[in-house]
C-alpha cells in the first residue's frame, strides 16, 4: 500500500536535460513512445534515474512502515481467522518492500543506503502511516481504503516505462486484491453489526478521511518537469486524476453502508462527472510529512530498533569473502 | 520513551532518539537471481532477486518472496555474480540476415517443381 511519491513543491526547478546526449535521449524517448520497457543497463537520462530511485524507494519504505499501524492490532484481532488474515496481510506488505527495494537497487542505489536514508528521516514514506490506528476499526479502514488508493496508484504505475518496477508492481497488485477484499469484509461486518460496532467504524472513517484525501498528494503543478516525467512514463497519472478515480469508485460504496463522510461539500457534479470536495488541508500535510505528525518519531525509532537488533544476526551470517554486485533485472 | 498503542512495541521501551550506526556495505548481503517454475513441465522463469548470505537462505527467501500464493512447484537461485549476460547495446547480434533463408524451413519450396513435373508428364 502506498501513496504517490512526494516531490517537494519548493524543490528548485531542475535543468532536467542539462548535459544529456541528444542522440541517446532521442533513442530513449522513441523507445518509450513505442511502448518498450527500459531495463537496468540501458542508457537513461540522469533525471529519469533520480526520480525512479526516489519513487520506488519511497514506495518500499511505505510498505515497511505501513506494516506498523496495522501490525498494532495483530495481538488483539477479534478472532483467530481475522488474526491469521491480518498476519498474512502484514507479511505481504513486508514482502512488497523486499520486491521494491530490489527494483530500486537495479538503478544503482544500494539497499543499505536506502535503509540508512529511511531511518535518518532523509527519505519520505507515505504520509498516512504517520497517523495511529487507534482502534480495530481503524485497521479495517486502512485495509480497505488505503489499500484501495494504493491499488489505483500501483495499477497506473505498473504500466510505466521502467521494467523492474512494472514487474514488481504486477506481483504486488495480485496480493493487494486480497487486502482490499479483506478490508471491505471487515468494514461491512462492523457497519452492519451492533450499534457499538457501527459507531466504532464511523469514528475510524471520520478520523481517516483527511489522511485519505491527502493520500494522492497535492495537485500537480503544471510544469515542464511534470510534462517530461509523464512523457517518460515515470508519472502515469496526475494526483488529481487518481483522487477522482478513488472517489468515484469508493464514495458510493461507503454511502451504501449508510456511513457519513466528514465533508459536507463532497458530491459528484453530474455535468462535469467530477467529484467536488473541500480542499484538503495541505499545511497539515506538509507539517506531518516533515516530521510533525503523531507517529513520525515512533515509526522511525521502531525501524532503528529493528535494524539494530537484527544487526548481529546479519553479521554472523555474512561470508566476508563475498562482494556485492548490482542485480540484473 | 515511546508509549505505543502496539503492546509489542511498548514492551521494548524504545527511546525516540535512539540513534544507531549506519548500515555498512554488505550488511544486507549479496544478491541472488531467482527463477521459479509454475508447473511441472514448464520452463523456469526469472522472477527477481533476493538478498541472502548463502544458497540455503536464498532458497528460503525466494520461496517467501516469490512463491507466496501457491504458483510455484520449484525454485532455483543463482548468485548474481555468477550470471554472465549479454549487453542490450549488442542486441544486433541476434538479428537474422534475410539471405540466410537456407537455414529456415521457409527457404525450401518444392510445389512449383512438383506441379511442373506433373504437368509435363501428363502431356506426354
Amino acid at each position: 500500500m502506498y501513496g504517490n511519491a512526494y516531490i517537494d513543491p519548493n524543490e528548485k526547478p531542475l535543468s532536467i536535460l542539462d548535459g544529456e546526449d541528444p542522440i541517446k535521449l532521442a533513442e530513449f524517448e522513441a523507445r518509450i513512445a513505442r511502448g518498450e520497457k527500459i531495463e537496468p543497463k540501458d542508457w537513461m537520462p540522469k533525471e529519469y534515474r533520480k526520480q525512479l530511485i526516489r519513487m520506488i524507494e519511497q514506495h518500499a519504505h511505505s510498505e515497511i512502515i505501513g506494516a506498523l499501524p496495522e501490525g498494532t492490532w495483530i495481538t488483539r484481532a477479534p478472532g483467530f481467522k481475522r488474526k491469521l488474515a491480518l498476519m498474512a496481510k502484514v507479511q505481504d506488505e513486508v514482502g512488497h518492500a523486499q520486491l521494491l527495494y530490489s527494483a530500486a537497487e537495479t538503478l544503482g542505489k544500494s539497499r543499505e543506503a536506502m535503509i540508512n536514508d529511511l531511518i535518518t528521516g532523509k527519505s519520505k514514506y507515505s504520509n498516512v502511516f504517520n497517523y495511529p490506528a487507534l482502534t480495530w476499526a481503524d485497521s479495517c479502514v486502512i485495509a480497505w481504503l488505503i489499500d484501495a488508493g494504493a491499488i489505483i496508484n500501483q495499477v497506473a504505475n505498473a504500466k510505466g516505462s521502467y521494467g523492474p518496477y512494472g514487474r514488481a508492481l504486477d506481483r504486488i497488485c495480485t496480493e493487494e486484491s486480497f487486502h482490499l477484499k479483506y478490508g471491505h469484509h471487515n468494514v461491512v461486518t462492523l457497519a452492519t453489526g451492533t450499534p457499538f460496532q457501527r459507531q466504532m467504524v464511523q469514528e475510524a472513517l471520520t478520523r481517516w478521511w483527511p489522511p485519505i484525501m491527502h493520500f494522492f498528494g497535492p495537485s500537480d503543478k503544471i510544469s515542464n518537469h511534470t510534462t517530461i516525467l509523464m512523457k517518460w512514463k515515470v508519472k502515469m497519472a496526475t494526483n488529481d486524476d487518481m483522487r477522482q478515480q478513488f472517489l468515484n469508485m469508493y464514495v458510493p460504496k461507503i454511502w451504501d453502508l449508510g456511513l457519513v463522510l466528514p465533508d459536507a461539500n463532497l458530491k459528484k457534479n453530474e455535468e462535469t462527472k467530477l467529484w467536488e470536495y473541500t480542499e484538503p488541508d495541505w499545511d497539515e500535510f506538509k507539517r506531518v510529512i516533515n516530521g510533525g505528525g503523531p507517529c513520525n518519531a515512533e515509526r522511525l525509532a521502531v525501524r532503528r530498533m529493528a535494524e539494530e537488533k537484527g544487526r548481529w544476526v546479519r553479521a554472523a551470517l555474512l561470508n566476508k569473502s563475498e562482494k556485492y554486485v548490482t542485480p540484473l533485472a | 520513551m515511546i508509549n505505543s498503542l502496539d503492546p509489542r512495541i511498548a514492551r521494548e521501551q524504545i527511546n525516540e532518539d535512539n540513534t544507531i550506526a549506519p548500515l555498512t556495505e554488505m550488511d544486507n548481503w549479496e544478491t541472488y537471481e531467482v527463477f521459479h517454475q509454475k508447473k511441472r513441465g514448464e520452463q523456469h522463469e526469472h522472477v527477481g532477486i533476493v538478498h541472502a548470505p548463502n544458497n540455503e537462505m536464498a532458497l528460503l527467501f525466494g520461496k517467501e518472496q516469490y512463491g507466496r500464493r501457491g504458483i510455484s512447484v520449484n525454485i532455483w537461485v543463482v548468485k548474481t555474480s555468477n550470471v554472465f549476460a549479454s549487453d542490450y547495446d549488442d542486441a544486433d547480434i541476434f538479428e537474422t540476415v534475410p539471405n540466410k533463408q537456407y537455414r529456415e524451413a521457409g527457404g525450401y519450396k518444392v510445389m512449383e517443381m512438383i506441379n511442373k513435373y506433373k504437368k509435363e508428364n501428363k502431356e506426354k
